[in-house]
């Protein structure tokens, strides 16, 4: 649905984690493949209904704006690139292997010379100059050019090698060599990639899968490549199920109408929990890519002082929301990194829920209800603001609510706000009329996180919409960008942490988890930091469970 | 008669620019761009990116300029592309959409009209008797519950507890494989709950109009007088009775044509069927102003020629208005 915040960048990266994989070897199998070795084999064969509540809009992942598109593109078309199961690292895909140089301006990369377009023709470097070309190119209208218009020069050296070249160190840059950048140039050169062109909607890549069929707002089919250069997938056929409303997902689950959906929390806690589910069906768990915030507007004189919004945070019980909109299937969130990776600062230590401590710090602060009408006031004004929040996200609502009340009892008055998501960007966010806001961001893989938090990025349509300015972390987060040595990088983004939490800009919430169910005949399922989908091509049924033949054609 | 259909015809016009023009002033006027879902909160995309696709619709010219541009096209039958990201032509995704939401709604009509000919005759000839309050109930129960909520109860039991039926959508995945017959049927077991549903949840406005209408005319003397006759009560009822209080009733199955083609959003989303309601909606919402003016026009073409049949259907009826 187009009411939910997508950072696209991290959403990308987590595409492409969804397509990689640990190499298949027999220890691939299940734990109880010794016990059974006839019934749970890997085999081929059979074929995955997925349920999706949106249907993609166009399968160039350069020119989709939605995470239908990108997860079903994610299939088809494969990347120079890929963060490793545990969202630590960057693996080799279509590139054999890369240097940064010393001074980090130039990326060289050795591709694979095994790998063939779906249509048979080889894949070169000539591929990634024409994707970046194209990406790069004015009239390709993408919402992903940005890392790409720091490259300076691209050099062809051979087939299966080149060289990029930055203005300057650009530690993100790695990571942007995903699957937005190859294109088959033999089929798309001289033509309009712009979506008028029918490849976005009958596309050749070079992933696992290759694009079968797409019945518009219903299906989309796909089969696999049993050519891919990293082995044939195991289940031959994936169909994404347009299904809009989740109750209507989860009874096609249950009547076999589909074999994966991801579920809503009350399902997952309370839907799912008899016996006959639980033998049917496998559940999984983990957390999302993305946190909510409550954020202030930084230029509002309510919240200038650092101590009020300590005091704020102070007042609001993070556990409490996850149990309640969450029925506890969540995170509470300290800082903008994903809880369990890499890049967040184990020693923080986050705020914690303190409403004495809270009426301390207001009382510090000068905020005291003088006129005893359970309201907190200063110079003759309330302490009363407006908490918005966009229309169509009943999580966001509920946890405005919550904080509604929390504030209340240390003598904050709010009162909350839902606006539909184009006005309230346009009339509220980008004219910086509100005071605080419950919203959502992704989080992304690479800690780079210059467009949200840096002071020169507080302009209309900018993302440092709260106008955060602090020079210490300006600094860090240009330091950041500079260097591609991990534990530099670590160091100036722990230090970023640390000023987070003391600042409170956001009070950061929690992150949510992602509750996927699936038919339990499908077996080779490794849930892992990154998910489970990232090896979906090991996924398996063995034989004797499976429920569709598939034409052997292709 | 021809002078008065020659009026008919020009006003037709006149009255069609006045409805795409304000129909583009108001949804230009909502806050917000189709480049937003593209932009906004993505920092990934520049503001250049969103001056191009400014430039790319034409979107920073004047309101005037803009209408004046669409209307040109949209005289030539080119109603434009899509703003959202698969920029598909505006006709081809109603034509995906139209047919659906066109045999959903004919269908439901049809089990409506049915179903409530016989309920409202029946009401009608046993006023007050168990039976007809029992059939009040139930029509009003129908009538009362949230279509919604009714589809998942549907689904629960037919789809899920007996298996019987298909949980959602419209024909199965390996539906391109089965034979003509087995097509046909598949086809039948997708539509029997939403057709039903919506039926069901719509049946009372209908009922309770024959029933009235039969009512209205039991009491005219023409009854009295075939009943005075002599005449069974089997034929004064459906030879004379019914045939009149059916009048009305086509008259409201008029009035209904143009919806038609308007499709029910909630219903549609719960059934996973991708039809005109979803369309829209989700045009609406993305701002993808080309979409939302296609859809429009076809109301507005068919709403505007129904209201001339109906016209022409007056005249020939009514020789007053023929010689005006």
């Amino acid at each position: 649905m187009p009411l939910t915040v997508y950072l696209e960048r991290s959403l990308l990266a987590l595409v492409l984690a969804s397509v990689c994989l640990t190499s298949c070897t027999k220890e691939d199998g299940p734990a109880v493949g010794s016990r059974q070795p006839t019934d749970t084999a890997p085999a081929y064969g059979d074929a995955i209904l997925e349920g999706s509540i949106g249907d993609a809009s166009n399968l160039i992942p350069m020119l989709a704006g939605d995470s239908a598109s990108h997860s079903v593109a994610g299939l088809i078309f494969d990347g120079l690139v890929a963060y490793d199961p545990t969202l630590s690292h960057l693996e080799p895909r279509l590139a054999r292997s890369w240097e940064v140089s010393e001074d980090g301006l130039t990326i060289t990369f050795n591709l694979r010379d095994d790998v063939r377009w779906q249509d048979g023709r080889p894949f070169s470097a000539r591929d990634v100059e024409f994707g970046w070309r194209t990406i790069t190119d004015p009239a390709t209208i993408t919402a992903y050019a940005e890392d790409y218009r720091q490259v300076e020069s691209f050099e062809v050296l051979g087939d299966h090698r080149f060289r990029v070249s930055y203005r300057e160190p650009f530690a993100p840059a790695l990571a942007s060599w995903g699957n937005l950048v190859v294109l088959p140039r033999h089929l798309l050169e001289g033509r309009d990639i712009n979506p008028a062109s029918d490849f976005g909607r009958n596309p050749v890549g070079l992933g696992a899968y290759k694009f079968d069929s797409w019945e518009s707002g219903r299906s989309i089919t796909l089969l696999a490549n049993r050519d891919y250069y990293r082995g044939r997938p195991h289940i031959d056929k994936v169909v994404y199920r347009i299904i809009p409303d989740l109750q209507t997902q989860f009874l096609e689950l249950k009547s076999g109408g589909l074999d994966m959906m991801g579920l809503t929390p009350l399902q997952f806690s309370r839907q799912t929990v008899s016996t006959e589910f639980e033998k049917a069906f496998r559940k999984y768990k983990y957390l999302t890519n993305s946190y909510t915030y409550l954020g202030y507007n930084l230029k509002n004189e309510l919240f200038t002082d650092v101590r009020v919004r300590r005091a704020l945070s102070h007042a609001i019980d993070k556990e409490e929301i996850v149990r309640a909109v969450l029925m506890g299937l969540g995170q509470p969130a300290a800082s903008p990194y994903k809880p369990g990776t890499v890049w967040v600062n184990e020693r923080l230590e986050d705020l914690a829920f303190d409403p004495e401590r809270s009426r301390a710090l207001f009382e510090e602060a000068g905020w005291r209800d003088s006129d005893g009408d359970g309201v907190l006031d200063k110079d003759g004004r309330a302490f009363e603001f407006r908490i918005l929040t966009n229309q169509g996200n009943e999580s966001r609502l509920k946890t405005a609510t919550i904080i509604q009340r929390r504030l209340a009892e240390v003598g904050v008055s709010s009162e909350v706000r839902v606006v539909e998501w184009s006005a309230f960007i346009n009339n509220f966010i980008d004219k910086r009329k509100f005071e605080a806001v419950v919203l959502g961001w992704s989080l992304s893989l690479d800690p780079d996180q210059y467009d949200i938090w840096h002071s020169s990025k507080t302009g209309e349509k900018e993302f440092n919409f709260v106008s955060f300015a602090d020079p210490e972390v300006d600094r860090l987060l240009e330091e950041g960008r500079r260097t591609f040595d991990a534990a530099e990088r670590k160091q100036a983004y722990d230090r970023f942490q640390e000023i987070l939490v003391e600042q409170q800009p956001y009070t950061f919430l929690y992150v949510a988890h992602s509750l996927p169910a699936l038919n339990g005949r499908f077996m080779g399922i490794r849930p892992a930091p990154a998910g489970i989908a990232y090896n979906f091509k090991d996924w398996y049924v063995p034989s004797a469970r499976q429920r569709y033949a598939i034409d052997a054609g292709s | 008669m021809l002078r008065y259909l020659g009026a008919r015809l020009a006003g037709l016009g006149p009255l069609f620019i006045g409805i795409t023009f304000v129909s583009f002033v108001v949804i230009h006027l909502a806050p917000g761009s189709p480049m937003d879902l593209l932009t906004d909160m993505n920092p990934d995309a520049s503001p250049e990116l969103r001056q191009r696709l400014e430039e790319h619709w034409g979107l920073g010219r004047p309101l005037p300029v803009q209408y004046g541009m669409w209307l040109k096209k949209m005289a030539t039958g080119d109603l434009g592309v899509s703003m959202s990201r698969d920029a598909r032509p505006v006709l081809e995704k109603i034509g995906e959409a139209l047919p659906v939401t066109l045999l959903l709604n004919a269908m439901s009509l049809c089990l409506i009209l049915a179903a409530a000919v016989p309920i409202g005759v029946y009401s009608a000839t046993h006023q007050y008797s168990t039976a007809d309050r029992a059939t009040t109930v139930v029509v009003f129960l129908g009538f009362a519950m949230p279509t919604f909520w009714l589809a998942l109860l549907c689904m629960m039991f037919f789809g899920v507890e007996l298996g019987w039926l298909p949980v959602s959508g419209l024909k199965s995945l390996d539906y391109d494989s089965m034979g003509l017959g087995a097509r046909v049927m598949d086809r039948v077991r997708h539509l029997i709950m939403p057709v039903g549903v919506a039926a069901v949840t719509s049946l009372a406005g209908m009922s309770r109009y024959m029933r009235s209408s039969m009512l209205e005319v039991f009491r005219q003397d023409y009854v009295t007088t075939a009943r005075a006759k002599g005449l069974s009560e089997r034929v004064v009822v459906y030879r004379h009775a019914m045939r009149n209080a059916l009048l009305p009733v086509i008259t409201i199955l008029g009035l209904s044509i143009p919806g038609l083609v308007g499709g029910a959003v909630i219903f549609e989303t719960i059934f996973a069927i991708p039809g005109m309601g979803r369309l829209f909606y989700g045009a609406v919402m993305s701002r993808d102003y080309t979409v939302v003016m296609g859809v429009l026009v076809i109301g507005a073409l068919l709403t505007l020629a129904g209201n001339l049949l109906a016209d022409i259907a007056y005249a020939v009826a009514d020789p007053r208005l023929r010689r005006r």
